[in-house]
């Protein structure tokens, strides 16, 4: 049986004898093809990369050189009085927390819904297409839905309308990532649970979500990055303050919405210190996600 | 191929199932009454009657998609987690029908415990997870959950294996440790019948045969059902063989007689590795 395999001579076989040299210059085809397209792919990830570190430079060059401690002990002031950013990062670290805090929940349990309870339902069908629309809508546009809904009719602007326009934009991308998450777990491990007599909600909490868990974190992290840096839904909601202010009901300052006001302004200092600001969001968003990571992997 | 059980003889003559049941097997822990089951439209069993005797091992065999696993996820109800599959008929177990609407599902699978074909650790330590199940349907104190952990472990044969690192998390384990610890896990919540589901599959000889060991020790305390692709498995553990094919029971007998003289040509044909 080997033996009609390996003769030179076609013995049946249809296509004819095998031709050496065809083979050799299929190959030799085949590694052009190959070299074009690796030497694509390094080309490709290094203009992204070329990218990344023009950007990240530029922030660190400018923004450590304006880096001095009165930038954490000074508010904002007028140009030439040596301002700080105390109220704009204390007011962004407000506002993202709680946007974080009231939107995450409510992603988990939109995305639990989703993967547990309405597979194929047209419900479920429904709400993932809504969620997703929202994850992909311009923030401006939270941001004039958080105005007409939290500013417009109680005539001022607060923070805790930004709050909200944050939280919005945090349930879509907890809401996917959740779903994602939950829907990658294999249903023979929610089968076990329930076969030892849990009930369904005992299962998802007690089991999926522990076998989920760096998944949704990790969902939680990008949500708080993103939300970190929006400046569009919080310039028609807590509009931003030039004064120390933690009063929610009042217009709040943000290191977003300082930035795009110092950095578009003709005053140097005002620039530099948009540079901070920037170099500010761009740390404490990476610190935070080497911290949430090391600790993951430590529970782990 | 060790035979588990006597009295071939008395039964080949007779043939009426009856006959057959009562003269090795014990009485009846589960009773399966013409049922019938649906993925959808398509039936994929026919009219089953079984017994499941108590305190004994039955081993259902069959070729892939004959019904064998279907069955089993019948007996505690697993396919209502799926809408579009429906059982017909009566599944009877202490004068209740277990297929019914109605019937407390929690409660059921806390007495009617399975174990899958892969191990299914949960992500939690080793001890947690023996708890996980115990605490669904009990309240015991700390010192009753230790005790009920190692009482489980130790009837799994995994204690001495694992008892210095109960707190490391479960998935550390080998494959053979994570089934065992599955089987743990199901007896740790006292069931009265256990469903093991080509439970040695995914497993190397030695936890094979490990696991086969502790069957036949488990049996004593507990009813069991096994589905399995092994043939020699079947003879080695089982007190009483079922025999499937196409969604139907072809042929039950004590696991002697199946294996010697099967009635029918068909059981004949598999057990003897012509056909599946």
């Amino acid at each position: 049986m080997s033996a009609s395999i390996t003769q030179p001579a076609s013995h049946g076989i249809p296509g004819g004898a095998r031709d050496h040299s065809v083979a050799a210059q299929l190959s030799r085809r085949r590694g052009r093809a190959n070299l074009i397209a690796k030497v694509l792919c390094f080309s490709a990830t290094a203009v992204a990369l070329v990218f990344l570190f023009a950007i990240l430079g530029t922030l660190f060059w400018l923004g450590f050189s304006g880096l001095h401690a009165s930038v954490f002990t000074h508010m904002t002031r007028p140009p030439g009085s040596e301002g700080g950013l105390l109220n704009a990062i204390v007011g962004s670290i407000i506002q993202t927390f709680f946007g974080v805090l009231i939107g995450t929940p409510i992603g988990l349990m939109v995305g639990t819904y989703l993967a547990e309870y309405a597979r194929g339902s047209l419900l479920g069908n429904a709400v993932r297409f809504v969620s997703d629309v929202l994850l992909s809508a311009p923030s401006i546009l939270i941001g004039l839905f958080a105005y007409q809904l939290l500013v417009a009719p109680f005539g001022g602007f607060s923070g805790l309308a930004g709050i909200a326009a944050l939280a919005v934009i945090v349930i879509p991308i907890v809401v996917r990532t959740t779903e994602d998450m939950l829907q990658l777990i294999p249903s023979s491990l929610r089968e076990a649970a329930v076969a030892l007599g849990a009930p369904k909600w005992k299962s998802i909490v007690m089991v999926c979500y522990r076998a989920a868990i760096n998944g949704i974190a990790t969902g939680v992290l990008l949500a708080i990055a993103r939300v970190a840096g929006e400046t569009a839904p919080l310039l028609f909601t807590s509009l931003g303050n030039l004064n120390w202010s933690v009063d929610l009901t009042g217009p709040m300052s943000s290191l977003p919405v300082t930035i795009y006001q110092y950095a578009g302004s003709a005053f140097e200092d005002w620039v530099q210190l948009a540079w901070v600001g920037a170099l500010l969001i761009t740390f404490g968003v990476l610190a935070l996600n080497i911290i949430a990571r090391v600790v993951l992997r430590r529970r782990s | 191929m060790s035979m588990t059980n006597e009295g071939a003889e008395t039964i080949s003559a007779m043939g009426g199932m009856e006959a057959r049941s009562h003269a090795v097997m014990n009485k009846s822990r589960i009773s399966i009454e013409s049922v019938d089951f649906f993925y959808g439209a398509s039936k994929a069993l026919k009219g089953i009657n079984l017994e499941l005797p108590e305190k004994q091992v039955t081993g259902m065999i069959g070729p892939s998609g004959c019904g064998k696993s279907t069955l089993l996820r019948v007996l505690n109800r697993m396919y209502d987690l799926y809408p579009g599959q429906r059982a017909e008929g009566r599944v009877m177990m202490d004068g209740q029908n277990i297929i019914a609407p109605g019937v407390d599902l929690n409660q059921l699978r806390s007495r009617v415990g399975m174990v899958f074909q892969k191990p299914t650790p949960f992500p939690m330590s080793i001890y947690d997870n023996i708890a996980f199940g115990v605490k669904l349907h009990e309240k015991l104190s700390k010192a009753q959950m230790d005790e009920r952990v190692e009482w489980s472990l130790t009837r799994a044969a995994l204690w001495g294996e694992v008892k210095d690192r109960l707190n490391a998390p479960a998935s550390g384990m080998s494959g053979g440790q994570q089934q065992r610890l599955c089987i743990a896990r199901t007896i740790a919540t006292r069931p009265e019948v256990i469903l093991l589901d080509e439970p040695t599959s995914a497993l190397d000889p030695i936890s094979t045969l490990k696991i086969e060991e502790l069957i036949d020790e488990l049996k004593s305390d507990f009813t069991i059902a096994i589905v399995t692709h092994n043939m020699q498995q079947a003879a080695r553990c089982a007190d009483q063989v079922a025999f499937f094919y196409l969604g139907e029971l072809v042929e039950v007998g004590t696991a002697t007689q199946m294996f010697t003289s099967p009635r029918e040509k068909r059981t004949q044909e598999y057990i003897t590795g012509r056909f599946g």
